[in-house]
């Protein structure tokens, strides 16, 4: 028989036997809940899934869906936070990702936009006034945004836009108005655009025929050619122009949707 | 290993990480959460028996404590007993889940509530669940601040002293309630042997 003293101490090593480890998840859920760790989850999209990352401050980093591990390393790599598979996020998040993985709405998504300049954060915040189905060149963005020469600056904001498809800088191309580069490659943004009915073949035609700005004869106001204004004109009274000086030589006034400015 | 060294080492681990804490939050507290998670787990668990309940308030300790460090002056951090501190906001979370608890259910207000299980294995390692059932009713059976002094010192491994300051009360009721609880604890487990 133990004496009291010797079973007092057997209790207390029991006790102390039972410490278990914390579930696997306890980390990964403080660390998404205290807005220290991203999660992110796997969306389709028209160039085929993409892992979206996400945080307090909103959507964070976009990238196509293909190596987790990959993408996991690259993230840490560049925001130097880590991240974690998840589930979606919550509902209100995960519709506004769908919507504009879907170009269904200019979305009021949040984005995490902390580390970011106040320049690359205009030029962001200006590319994602374009709507789904219409173009804008970079001069536009750079004139848009008070900083008419930063073209080439504005290039390379979008260059590294760390939220592509829902910042859409597939939307912007080059100021002769061919489609130009894409951070996941040309081929894709021909397929995005195509997505969103426009016509990139007749995009490429413009461009080489040097017709910029597509004016009506009826009303006397000229356009960027994918406006949605632009796009009611009918045949007939379609006029092309090559510069908008030209286009206000001609007696046209800018229209007021798109605001085109000279290239 | 012996007890005493570890113990050494996790207070020379704390003392690091209140310095690094002070300079730097975001960089520092998953580091805090990899020291502290598993000690604050097990005595929660012993604390509340159900291991889901068990680890939602350890998610909300931790919380709180990041919210906390970032409302800290940075002198402040740096004067920080980790470990203490942490039992502190675990208990206060504890406590306030008790008072919650049937007036309505638990509500969670986190951006996401499923993390992907990687490797899902039965979180409990070694616990044998007959055992585990029967720890749970005599913990539970004790009252609030005996079995709370009996975990902190046993589970958490935490000094009377630190368990006074985590549960503000004085240290000689601290040791009281620590020794009334372990033998009434080592009288029960006397029964279970027995018969």
């Amino acid at each position: 028989m133990k004496t009291s003293g010797e079973l007092e101490e057997t209790t207390a090593q029991l006790l102390a036997n039972f410490a278990v480890l914390a579930p696997d998840t306890l980390l990964a859920k403080v660390l998404l809940g205290a807005g220290v760790a991203d999660g992110y989850h796997s969306y389709e999209s028209p160039i085929g899934p993409v892992f979206v990352a996400y945080n307090p401050h909103g959507v964070s980093a976009v990238a196509l869906g293909e190596d987790s591990s990959a993408f996991e390393a690259q993230f840490a790599e560049r925001f130097g936070r880590s991240i974690f598979p998840t589930h979606e996020p919550n509902r209100i998040l995960d519709r506004q990702i769908r919507n504009a993985l879907n170009a269904d709405t200019t979305s009021l998504l949040p984005v995490d936009v902390r580390g970011l300049s106040d320049f690359a954060v205009a030029v962001l915040r200006k590319t994602s006034e374009i709507s789904p189905g219409e173009v804008r060149p970079y001069s536009w963005i750079a004139a848009e945004i008070g900083k008419p020469h930063a073209n080439r600056a504005v290039g390379s904001v979008l260059a590294s836009n760390p939220v592509p498809l829902l910042i859409p800088c597939h939307r912007v191309v080059r100021s002769d108005g061919q489609i130009g580069d894409y951070l996941f490659g040309a081929e894709r943004k021909q397929k995005l655009l195509t997505h969103e009915n426009i016509n990139v073949d007749e995009l490429a035609r413009n461009a080489i025929s040097g017709r910029r700005y597509l004016g009506s004869a009826t009303t006397h106001i000229f356009c960027y050619p994918t406006c949605r204004n632009a796009r009611r004109i009918t045949p007939i009274h379609q006029r092309w122009f090559t510069a908008t000086n030209k286009a206000v030589d001609a007696g046209y006034r800018p229209c007021k949707v798109c605001r085109p400015h000279a290239a | 290993m012996d007890v005493r060294v570890l113990k050494d080492a996790n207070a020379d681990t704390d003392a690091r990480l209140v310095r690094r804490l002070a300079g730097d939050i975001d960089g520092t507290f998953e580091d805090l959460v990899r020291a502290h998670q598993d000690g604050l787990y097990s005595g929660i668990r012993r604390l509340v028996g159900d291991p889901e309940l068990a680890a939602d308030l350890s998610q909300d300790t931790f919380i709180r404590a990041y919210k906390a460090l970032c409302s800290y002056p940075p002198n402040r951090v740096r004067q920080l007993k980790l470990r203490d501190w942490l039992w502190t906001i675990a208990l206060n979370v504890v406590r306030s889940n008790a008072r919650q608890q049937g007036r309505r259910p638990r509500q969670s207000q986190l951006l996401v509530e499923k993390i992907v299980d990687a490797n899902s294995q039965p979180e409990t390692r070694a616990l044998n669940s007959e055992d585990e059932q029967w720890w749970r009713d005599e913990l539970s059976r004790l009252p609030a601040h005996q079995r709370t002094a009996v975990v902190l010192r046993y589970v958490g491994e935490l000094s009377y002293s630190e368990i006074a300051a985590a549960t503000k009360r004085p240290v000689g009721s601290v040791k009281s309630d620590v020794h009334r609880g372990l033998a009434v604890l080592a009288n029960r487990l006397k029964g279970k042997i027995q018969s």
